[in-house]
C-alpha cells in the first residue's frame, strides 16, 4: 500500500486517476481506517488530503461559507460565524462519534462514506449545501443531495475529489436544526435523523427544506414535507401534517438498529421537534 | 454517601482508608502490561478460522494450501487436539468449544487456526483453508429449543433431573427443582395471586480487553503462558489437561486484566495458542478481535421466566413459584439451577418452589457473568413484587420489608441465614434522601433488591519480610478490582506497619500453591483471610526472633503496633523492637522471615443490595433516561471504600446497560448481527448519572475482619429497578429486557399511552 500526501488538489486528482488498484482519499480516516482494519477494503493507494491548504480552511465569503473538505468536526465547532449562521449543520457534525473522533472526522468524509445514517448529511442537504468537485476533466459543482447514490456509493467519478462544501449565506430569518435518535447519548448510529432549514417572512415560513436520514437507502430530501409547513406559523396542525408527511416519505428496513415501523414513527416525532427548534432560530414566535 | 460503620465493632488503623491505587498511574499512562502486551523473540501471530454457520457438519477441512503459504509455521484443526479427557464430559465440552470436532455448533465456533510470521500472512492463510460444511437446522431461542420439533443439537443429551430419565435426546440438559413448604396450600391462603412471564436477552460481559495470550511450548515439553485471566491456576489445569501436560511444566502468568466479570474464568483460545506453539516450536501470540470476543466467548444466558406470587392483603407473601428457562449456549450449563437458588433469596417465603431448565441452543458457550443467573431471576421477582404491592395497595418498599429475609430465615436452596443485610439495606433505602427527590412528568422511581452467595475456596499467600523491614506479599488471586491494595492494607493492619511498606504481587502458578479462580466475589474474602493468617504466621516468627534478640523466652514477647516487647516487670528495662529492627538482624537470628498460609476459606458472607432508580421516559420515542441511581449494599467490612464503591457502581452500570440496550441480536440465519461495540450498546459515560453508593457493614462472622464479597451483588437489582421505575413513570410494565426504546414504545402503544399525538416539549 502506498501513502501520498500531496500539497494541491490537482496533484491528488492526478494520483488517484493514475492508480490502477483500489485508491482512496483519506481525510480523518475515521471510516476508512475502520474499514481497512476489518479487512473490508484493501487500498493500493491512500491519498491524504490534510496537507492541501484549499481543503483545510473555512472561508467566509460574500455568498456564504466555503468549508474545506479536510476541516475536522472540532474545527467546525469552534468557528463562531459558521455556528451562528448554520447551527444545525454544525451540531449535526459535532454529533459524530466522540471528542476523539471529532478531532479527525470531516463532513466530506461523512458524505463520501455514503452511509444512509450519516449525521451531517441531512443537515447539509436541508441547508442547501453544495459540493465543489475537482476531477481530471476540471471542476464542477453538485448539490449535496446528488452525491450519495446508495449505501456506500457516490456519484463521484474515478479520480474525482470533493475540495470543499459551500453553504449559502444565511439571514437572521433563517434557522436550521438537526436531531437524530439513538438509544445511547453518543457513540451510536442514527436510527432516524432529521435536518430542517427554513426562512421566515413576517413570522410565516416562506421557504423550507426537510431531509431525513437513516430511513431509506440514502438521505432523502422531502419537498412534500416542506410543503406542509410553508405558509404556516408552525401551528399544531402544521406540525402534525409535517410529522405525517415525514413518516410517509420513509422507506426504511428492519435491522439490528431498529424496526421499519419504529423508524417511520420516530421520523415524524423528530421532524416536529426539529422544526420547532429551526422555527425558533429563525425568529419565529411559538 | 458517607460510609456507615455503625454495625461494626472493630477498630482499624489502616483498613477503611482510601489510599491511591497502586496500579493507577501505570494504567492511565499505558505502561501497564495487559494480555496483548507481552512479546517473545521469534514469536508468531495466531489467527483462528471460525464457522459462519450456526450449525453445520464439517465434512472436510483442507489446510494444504495454507500450509504451503510462505510464512505459515503451523496450521491446526481438532486433529491436533486429540481427546485426552477420558470421559470427563465437562472437559470434553471445553475441548470441543475451543475447536469444533466435526460439527460447528454456533456462528463463530473455531474450526481451524494458523500461526504465521505476521498478521497479514496469518489472515491470508485463513482464506486458503477450505472447509466443506453441510449446513444443519439450527435453533437460537431458548423457548424454541425446548419444543419437541426443535432440531436436537447433541444426541448424547438426555434431560437430567426428571424421573424417569428420558430415552430420547433433546436440548434440555437438566431440570432443577428446589424450595420448601407447601406451595399449593400457600396459594390457597392468598388474597391475591399474580402470575407474570418475563424474557431477558443475552448479554456479554463486555470487558474492554479482548482475550489475549502469549504461549510458548519448549521442545522439552515444558511451557509458559502469559495471559489475561481471572484464574491462572484454572487456566493451567484446563490447558494442561487438554494438551496432556504435567501441571508443573506449564507456568501461567496472569497479566493486568482489562475486565473479566466471569468471562475470563474459562479458557477459549488459549489451548489453541499452546497447540500452535507446540506444533510450530515457536512462541505464539493470540489476540482475539472484538468480533471474536462477541461471537465465541462468554456471554450470559438469555432466559424466559414465569413467576407467580400469592399474598395476603396485609402484605404477607403466602406462596411463590418460579419457572426459569436459561440457555447455556451449545453446551449444558448450570444456569437454571443458579437461577433457582437466587430468585427468592431476598425474601422469607414459607412456601416456595423454583424450577430451572438448562437448555442448549446454537449460541456460544455461556460463561459466568457477574452473579451469573441472578439478574434474570431477580428481574422477574422484583418486577412482580411491585405488581403485587400495587394490587394490594401497599408501598413497594414496605411490601419488601414485610417479607424480607432475616437471620434465621431459610434460603431457597436450603441453608438457614446467619446475619444478613437485606433488611438494613431496605431500611437505608427508605431513609435515603434520594427517596424524597420530587419527580416530574414522565419520570418514575423504582426500587429493587438483589442477592449473591459469594464464595470462598482454596487460597494461599506468601508474605516475605525484607531485611529492611519492607514486605512483599504474593497472592494467587488476580487483581480484578483493587485486591493488591486491599491485601496490602490487610497485611499492614496485621503487622502494625505502614501501608506504604507493603508491596503486593500477583504470583504466577509456579510460585504459589493452587489458588481458585478470582470469581464469586472471593478475592478479598479469601485472599484477605489468607493474608491475615500469613501475617500472623510471620508475627510468630518475628516474636521468636525478638525473643532471641532480647534473650527472653518467646512466651514473654508480645506484638503490638508493629513492635515486639517483653512483658513482665523484670523486663521493663528491655527495649521495644520494631519490625524493621528485627528484620535487620534476621541474618543473625535464623535467616529470612516469612509468613505463609494455605487455606480453604469457608464461610463466605452473603451479599445483599437494594437499589433506587429514577428514570424519565420519552413517551414519543420510548427512550429511557436514567436520572438518578443509588446503590445500598452490605460489604461486611469495606477494606478500601473507594474500590468497594467502584464495584457497586460498575456492577450497577452493567446492570443498567442490560436493562436498557445490551443484547445479542441473532438473524434468521442464526448468525450474530451485532458483534461489536457500535451495535452492542453498553452504556457510555454520558448515558449514566453519577451512581451514588452507600456501604453497609454488617460483619460476616466467618471472617476475622467481617469481609463479605462485594463484586457481583449489585448487578442483580438494576433490571428490576429500571423496570419498576419505567412502570412508575408510564404506568406500563415491561416484561422483556433490555427495555430498549423500541420495546418501550411498543408497550406504551399496546397500553394506549404512547405520546405520539402530544406536541413536542
Ligand atoms: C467511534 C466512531 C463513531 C462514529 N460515530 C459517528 C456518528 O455518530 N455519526 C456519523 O455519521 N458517523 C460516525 N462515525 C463515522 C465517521 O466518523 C464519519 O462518517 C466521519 O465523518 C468520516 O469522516 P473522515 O474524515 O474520518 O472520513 P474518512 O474515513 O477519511 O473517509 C471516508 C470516505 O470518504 C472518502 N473521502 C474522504 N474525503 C474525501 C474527499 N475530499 N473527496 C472524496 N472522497 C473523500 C474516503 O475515501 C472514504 O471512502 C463514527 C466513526 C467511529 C470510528
Amino acid at each position: 500500500m502506498r501513502y501520498e500526501s500531496p500539497a494541491t488538489t490537482k496533484e491528488a486528482v492526478a494520483l488517484l486517476s493514475k492508480e490502477k488498484g483500489p485508491a482512496f482519499v483519506i481525510a480523518g480516516g475515521t471510516d476508512l481506517l475502520v474499514r481497512m482494519k476489518s479487512g473490508l477494503v484493501e487500498p493500493a493507494l491512500l491519498v491524504d488530503v490534510k496537507r492541501i491548504p484549499a481543503m483545510t480552511t473555512i472561508k467566509v465569503m460574500q455568498t456564504g461559507f466555503r468549508v474545506g473538505a479536510a476541516v475536522s468536526g472540532a474545527e467546525l465547532g469552534a468557528h463562531k460565524a459558521l455556528g451562528k449562521a448554520w447551527p444545525g449543520v454544525v451540531e449535526a457534525t459535532n454529533l459524530i462519534g466522540s471528542d476523539q473522533i471529532q478531532g479527525r472526522c470531516t463532513m466530506v468524509g461523512n458524505l463520501c462514506n455514503a452511509s444512509p445514517a450519516a449525521d451531517s448529511v441531512p443537515a447539509l442537504i436541508a441547508a442547501g449545501a453544495k459540493a465543489a468537485i475537482v476531477g481530471k476533466q476540471g471542476r464542477r459543482t453538485a448539490a449535496v443531495e446528488k452525491i450519495i447514490t446508495g449505501p456506500g456509493s457516490t456519484s463521484l467519478a474515478k479520480g474525482e475529489v470533493i475540495e470543499a462544501l459551500t453553504l449559502p449565506k444565511s439571514s437572521r430569518r433563517t434557522g436550521d436544526a438537526y436531531l437524530r435518535f439513538t438509544p445511547r447519548t453518543e457513540m451510536d448510529i442514527a436510527v432516524v435523523g432529521v435536518g430542517i432549514s427554513m426562512t421566515l417572512e413576517r413570522g410565516i415560513i416562506k421557504k423550507a427544506r426537510v431531509c431525513l436520514g437513516a430511513v431509506a437507502p440514502t438521505p432523502i430530501l422531502v419537498p412534500a414535507a416542506a410543503d406542509t409547513i410553508i405558509g404556516t406559523k408552525l401551528d399544531d396542525a402544521a406540525l402534525a401534517a409535517l410529522a405525517a408527511a415525514c413518516s410517509d416519505a420513509c422507506d426504511p428496513i428492519d435491522d439490528k438498529r431498529g424496526t421499519a415501523a419504529y423508524r417511520i414513527r420516530v421520523a415524524g416525532v423528530l421532524a416536529r421537534r426539529v422544526a420547532t427548534i429551526a422555527f425558533q432560530r429563525a425568529g419565529g414566535a411559538a | 454517601m458517607p460510609h456507615d460503620n455503625s454495625y461494626t465493632g472493630q477498630e482499624f488503623k489502616v483498613v477503611g482508608n482510601r489510599f491511591a491505587r497502586p496500579d493507577g498511574v501505570d494504567k492511565v499512562t499505558g505502561r501497564a502490561r495487559y494480555g496483548a502486551d507481552a512479546s517473545a523473540p521469534g514469536q508468531l501471530v495466531a489467527r483462528v478460522l471460525r464457522s459462519p454457520h450456526a450449525h453445520a457438519k464439517i465434512t472436510k477441512i483442507d489446510t494444504a494450501k495454507a500450509e504451503r503459504l510462505s510464512g505459515v509455521k503451523a496450521v491446526i484443526t481438532s486433529d491436533d487436539l486429540p481427546d485426552l479427557t477420558g470421559g470427563d464430559r465437562g472437559m470434553a465440552d471445553i475441548l470441543e468449544n475451543c475447536m469444533a470436532r466435526g460439527r460447528a455448533l454456533y456462528d463463530g465456533h473455531a474450526v481451524a487456526a494458523v500461526a504465521a510470521v505476521d498478521e497479514q500472512t496469518a489472515r491470508k492463510a485463513l482464506k486458503l483453508i477450505k472447509v466443506t460444511y453441510e449446513v444443519l437446522p439450527h435453533v437460537t431461542d431458548v423457548d424454541e429449543a425446548m419444543k419437541p420439533e426443535a432440531p436436537v443439537i447433541h444426541d448424547w443429551v438426555f434431560t437430567g433431573g426428571v424421573n424417569p430419565q428420558p430415552t430420547k435426546p433433546c436440548n434440555v440438559a437438566n431440570r432443577t427443582e428446589m424450595g420448601h413448604g407447601d406451595v399449593d396450600a400457600g396459594f390457597a391462603q392468598a388474597d391475591v395471586v399474580i402470575e407474570r412471564s418475563y424474557k431477558t436477552e443475552q448479554t456479554h460481559q463486555g470487558y474492554i480487553e479482548p482475550h489475549a495470550c502469549l504461549a510458548s511450548v519448549n521442545s522439552d515439553g515444558s511451557a509458559e503462558m502469559w495471559v489475561t485471566t481471572q484464574g491462572p491456576f484454572s487456566y493451567r489445569t484446563v490447558c494442561a489437561s487438554l494438551l496432556g501436560m504435567d501441571l508443573a511444566k506449564l507456568k501461567v502468568t496472569s497479566s493486568e486484566i482489562g475486565g473479566g466479570f466471569g468471562g475470563k474464568t474459562h479458557v477459549w483460545a488459549e489451548p489453541l495458542a499452546l497447540a500452535l506453539s507446540r506444533k510450530a516450536n515457536r512462541p505464539v501470540k493470540l489476540v482475539m478481535t472484538r468480533d471474536e470476543v462477541f461471537r465465541a466467548t462468554g456471554p450470559t444466558a438469555s432466559t424466559s421466566i414465569d413467576v407467580k406470587v400469592g399474598a395476603k392483603k396485609n402484605g404477607e407473601i403466602t406462596a411463590a413459584e418460579l419457572e426459569l428457562r436459561y440457555q447455556g449456549g451449545a453446551f449444558p450449563g448450570i444456569w437454571g439451577m443458579l437461577g433457582c437458588m437466587t430468585g427468592f433469596a431476598c425474601y422469607d417465603i414459607a412456601n416456595q418452589r423454583s424450577v430451572g431448565w438448562d437448555v442448549i441452543v446454537n449460541r456460544p458457550k455461556v460463561a459466568a457473568y457477574r452473579a451469573p443467573s441472578a439478574p434474570m431471576a431477580a428481574y422477574a421477582v422484583e418486577s412482580i413484587m411491585d405488581v403485587v404491592a400495587e394490587e394490594i395497595g401497599m408501598d413497594p418498599v414496605d411490601f419488601r420489608l414485610k417479607n424480607v429475609a432475616k437471620e434465621g430465615a431459610q434460603a431457597p436452596y436450603g441453608p438457614i441465614y446467619g446475619p444478613i443485610g437485606i433488611e438494613s439495606a431496605l431500611n437505608a433505602v427508605k431513609e435515603n434522601p434520594h427517596m424524597k427527590v420530587k419527580l416530574k412528568k414522565n419520570q418514575g422511581r423504582g426500587v429493587a433488591c438483589g442477592f449473591w452467595f459469594n464464595i470462598g475456596g482454596q487460597t494461599c499467600v506468601d508474605l516475605n519480610i525484607g531485611t529492611d523491614g519492607s514486605v512483599n506479599l504474593a497472592v494467587g488471586t488476580v487483581d480484578v478490582g483493587g485486591a493488591r491494595s486491599s491485601m496490602g492494607m490487610i497485611a499492614a493492619e496485621e503487622l502494625g506497619i505502614d501501608y506504604e511498606d507493603v508491596k503486593v504481587h500477583v504470583a504466577d502458578t509456579a510460585s504459589l500453591g493452587h489458588n481458585d479462580t478470582t470469581e464469586g466475589s472471593r478475592g478479598t474474602f479469601s485472599s484477605g483471610m489468607a493474608t491475615i493468617f500469613a501475617a500472623r504466621d510471620a508475627i510468630e516468627v518475628l516474636k521468636e526472633r525478638a525473643a532471641q534478640m532480647l534473650d527472653v523466652p518467646k512466651e514473654s514477647i508480645q506484638w503490638e503496633n508493629g513492635t515486639a516487647s517483653a512483658t513482665g516487670a523484670e523486663n521493663s528495662n528491655l527495649p521495644t523492637l520494631t519490625l524493621k529492627e528485627i528484620a535487620a538482624k534476621s541474618h543473625n537470628t535464623g535467616g529470612p522471615i516469612a509468613g505463609h498460609n494455605e487455606v480453604t476459606a469457608d464461610g463466605a458472607g452473603m451479599g445483599f443490595a437494594a437499589h433506587i432508580c429514577d428514570v424519565e421516559v420519552d413517551p414519543e420515542t420510548g427512550l429511557t433516561k436514567i436520572l438518578k441511581y443509588t446503590v445500598v449494599q452490605d460489604a461486611g467490612k469495606a477494606i478500601h471504600p473507594d474500590y468497594v464503591e467502584g464495584q457497586f457502581q460498575g456492577a450497577a452500570a452493567q446492570g443498567i446497560g442490560w436493562a436498557l440496550n445490551e443484547e445479542y441480536v441473532y438473524g434468521e440465519d442464526g448468525r450474530l448481527q451485532n458483534p461489536g461495540f457500535l451495535d452492542y450498546r453498553i452504556p457510555v459515560c454520558s448515558d449514566l448519572p453519577f451512581i451514588d453508593t452507600m456501604i453497609l457493614e454488617i460483619p460476616n462472622p466467618n471472617h476475622p475482619y467481617g469481609i463479605r464479597g462485594v463484586g457481583e451483588t449489585s448487578i442483580v437489582p438494576p433490571l428490576g429497578a429500571v423496570g419498576n421505575a419505567i412502570a412508575n413513570a408510564t404506568g406500563v410494565r415491561m416484561n422483556h429486557a433490555p427495555m430498549s426504546p423500541i420495546r418501550v414504545l411498543e408497550a406504551l402503544d399496546r397500553a394506549g399511552v404512547s405520546g405520539d399525538q402530544v406536541s413536542a416539549g
